[in-house]
């Protein structure tokens, strides 16, 4: 069994306010806080908004996104809705909810005959199986029976990379050895959830660049082979982002939505210097849900998407305004 | 991987061809393309500052004027600040210490470090023919040192078994330990994937770069980066003396702006590319090529050839009228072709340039390196007007002073002389060819015997 280093103590647990001011911890690291763009200032001048500007763009918002949001509120500044930086922070707040809101829908899995089918699919690196592994804690917690299908046969040691999170969480892994087919692997799992009983089965995929066509191809491969077995499976289709991840996230979105249709979002690695802006610009573009983020390493920082805890901590309300409001 | 970024600077280039000259006003709009071009491809917002408040002075400068495209020369020099920001040159291993050479590599979880380090040993065991012990000290990850020992098996290196009980720090001078007993070249070392904002776990990485003393400390990149990169790698750069960096997943359609940020951040050379999945899919870095293909250049040798063809277009024109005049080719031509010369970055890369030109490159490139076409330069340079246009002049004492002038010998004003007498002599030849025929023979105007084309 490898070290629980990074385990999080008892008193750090999944409350609201614990998650909130740690979300905000991890967003306003570079000290560029949006917040404090507002502080101190009598008046909106051009310069104020250039800033935001610019903070938006260096939070990977996008150039489009970026553009409505200011184009927006340049407009409100001529009708005079807007007056003083209070109400400019208001109204920008308003606009980024408007575009996160509609996505910030959480995962539901239903009573069902069937297993519910996760799959999970991303690029390399972006935190596939490290979020199965909170996924599946999470869910076991909320007393599902939870079947981890181990379909990374490519990467060395993936595999056991999920055994491992099996483990911990004392939950099955059915695997087969690296080089063996995916979809096959994924398929016995799909067996085995029956035949034991669970209710939900979350399947792990090796990671691959969306330009790589005949990689592509495979992760439809096991999809069809799910809805051979259940035409309604997948039912979950998560792509796992990393929140560093720039413009090219939109082109990941693309590609992994034409080949698999996702269904759901996974931002991962909020606990950095990274904004994840770019969930903005994929809210506008596609509209799929955003169901969780990840804000840390540990078992319990797998946290389900809010769409106004994500903003205030992108604008760097302070948690007791929050409360307040 | 540019592709987008590539299709953008060909549109701005397209537009801007085509119109007279650039002007104050045109440059502006141009500009704000570039820097949404760059924004989109994210490059980090203060580069992108940077970059532009460089093009706009440049492009108001006289390099502009001078050009006969405005389009041409902007694109020139969006190229030319583009090879600049990403450096002057691709720098291999510099693996020159007393073995075990230690190879370090640091970076974000999922930037690719384990897979990198598998490349690198391959490429050492292949190519450098070392001998080669790895050890990761990702004592965190699930099933991150298996991955190690698994790709260490198959790619034949050697392979140092981590205690996960131990302090990574102990594991990492016990692996130096036997790298050294075990008379090894190199000791490649993956460390765990860590966030620039966790103090103890940069705090750790620190006293492993202690521990070894690595001569390379690599710091690995995803390409997909987007404008936080500006901020790992300023705490990467401040944590640990880097000394390079691989920039991995370049095989997708990332616009790869990260590469351009990191690259100006932190001052030290891409050394790599990760291009795939596979162990042999590493490549060397090389910054103009990377350039040219965001300026939608298939390589950067047709771009500058191009643009230097364009520049030289003006002075091609003139000597061709002065020939058909049946003025003689003068000291002064001679001089504004090795001018020309140096301008396309010396004779080395303008041999390399030309294709079907390798013998002759070689040939002319033993007898005139570049520091004798700058000393030839500066001789011209001394001489009256008068001089360079009537050589015949030239006497003892003139050519003493002369020589005194450029620093030089009397023989080496002879050389020239009679270097520039054969030159006359074949201009003579030529032009009984036909001077349709020898422009053809050597496109930009070049004289024969200084590698022209």
């Amino acid at each position: 069994m490898l070290p629980f280093k990074r385990n999080k103590t008892a008193n750090e647990t999944a409350n609201e306010t614990g998650f909130f001011s740690k979300l905000r911890a991890g967003l306003k690291r570079t000290g560029s806080g949006l917040g404090q763009l507002f502080s101190g200032r009598q008046s909106i001048d051009a310069d104020l908004l250039e800033e935001l500007e610019t903070h938006l763009l260096m939070a990977d918002v996008g150039i489009e996104a970026t553009t409505q949001i200011i184009d927006d509120l340049t407009a409100r500044l001529k009708r005079n809705q807007i007056n003083d930086p209070d109400s400019l922070r208001t109204a920008l707040r308003e606009d980024m909810l408007a575009i996160l809101e509609p996505v910030a829908q959480p995962l539901v899995i239903p009573q069902q005959k069937q297993p519910f089918v996760i799959l999970t699919v991303g690029i390399n690196g972006a935190g596939k199986t490290t979020t199965i592994g909170k996924l599946a804690a999470k869910l076991k917690q909320d007393g599902h029976r939870v079947v981890l299908a181990a379909g990374d046969t490519f990467r060395a040691a993936a595999v056991e990379q999920l055994k491992v999170w099996g483990e911990r969480t004392d939950i099955p892994v059915i695997s087969q050895p690296t080089g063996s087919d995916s979809a096959s692997v994924v398929f016995d799992s799909h067996q085995s959830a029956i035949a034991r009983g669970a209710d939900v089965l979350i399947a792990d995929t090796a990671g691959r660049l969306h330009t790589q066509a005949n990689l592509m191809d495979e992760l439809r491969k096991i999809a069809r082979v799910l809805g051979k077995q259940d035409e309604n499976a997948p039912h979950e289709v998560l792509l796992v982002l990393d929140a560093g991840t720039g413009q090219n996230a939109l082109a990941q979105a693309e590609q992994f939505s034409e080949a698999v249709n996702v269904s759901g979002f996974v931002l991962t690695k909020l606990d950095g210097t990274a904004k994840g802006g770019v969930i903005f610009a994929i809210a506008k573009r596609f509209g799929i849900p955003v169901r969780f983020i990840g804000i840390g390493e540990g078992v319990e920082d797998l946290r389900t998407f809010n769409a106004e805890a994500f903003v205030d901590a992108l604008l760097d309300v302070s948690a007791t305004e929050k409360n307040a409001s | 991987m540019f592709s987008n970024l590539s299709d953008r600077f060909e549109a701005i280039g397209k537009r801007l061809r085509g119109k007279g000259r650039l002007t104050e006003d045109n440059i502006q709009e141009t500009l704000r393309e570039v820097r949404m071009a760059l924004l989109e491809a994210d490059v980090a917002l203060p580069v992108v500052k940077d970059f532009i408040a460089d093009v706009r002075e440049r492009a108001l400068g006289a390099e502009v004027m001078k050009s006969l495209t405005p389009g041409q020369a902007f694109i020139k020099i969006v190229h030319a600040e583009l090879v600049q920001l990403m450096g002057e040159q691709n720098d291999a291993l510099d693996l020159s210490t007393r073995p075990p050479a230690v190879v370090m590599v640091a970076g974000l979880q999922g930037s690719g470090k384990t897979t990198s380090i598998a490349k690198l040993g391959r490429r050492l065991i292949e190519q450098d023919k070392k001998k080669v012990l790895a050890v990761s000290l990702d004592v965190y990850r699930p099933a991150a040192i298996d991955q190690l020992q698994r790709l260490a098996s198959e790619v034949g290196f050697d392979f140092y078994p981590t205690d996960t009980t131990q302090d990574p720090v102990a594991t990492a001078k016990a692996a130096l330990g036997q790298a050294t007993t075990g008379y090894y070249d190199v000791l490649l070392v993956d460390t765990a994937g860590r966030l620039h904002v966790d103090e103890e776990m940069m705090s750790e990485v620190g006293r492993i770069h202690a521990a070894v003393q690595p001569v390379e400390t690599l710091f690995v990149v995803d390409s997909m980066t987007g404008q936080d990169a500006a901020n790992t790698a300023q705490a990467f750069n401040a944590a640990l003396p880097l000394t390079g960096v691989i920039l991995t997943k370049t095989d997708g359609d990332a616009r790869g702006g990260a590469a351009l940020s990191i690259r100006q951040i932190t001052g030290k050379p891409i050394k790599f590319l990760g291009i795939g999945e596979k162990t042999d899919a590493l490549e060397a870095f090389h910054p103009d090529r990377v350039a040219s293909r965001i300026l939608g250049m298939g390589d950067v040798l047709s771009l500058v050839e191009e643009v230097e063809r364009s520049v030289d277009r003006g002075q091609a024109e003139r000597m061709a009228d002065k020939f058909k005049k049946g003025q003689g080719f003068d000291l002064e031509d001679l001089r504004d072709q090795m001018q020309q010369i140096k301008r396309m970055g010396g004779l080395g890369s303008l041999m390399d340039k030309m294709p079907g030109m390798g013998q002759m490159s070689q040939q002319v490139g033993n007898q005139l390196d570049d520091g004798q076409v700058r000393r030839q330069v500066a001789i011209i340079d001394s001489m009256t007007p008068d001089e360079r246009r009537r050589p015949d002049v030239i006497n003892g004492s003139r050519k003493r002073r002369i020589a005194a002038g450029a620093g030089m010998q009397v023989q080496d004003v002879n050389r020239l002389l009679k270097q520039h007498k054969q030159m006359q002599k074949m201009m003579k030849q030529l032009k009984k060819g036909g001077m349709k025929k020898m422009m053809r023979q050597f496109g930009g105007g070049m004289p024969p015997g200084l590698g022209g084309r």
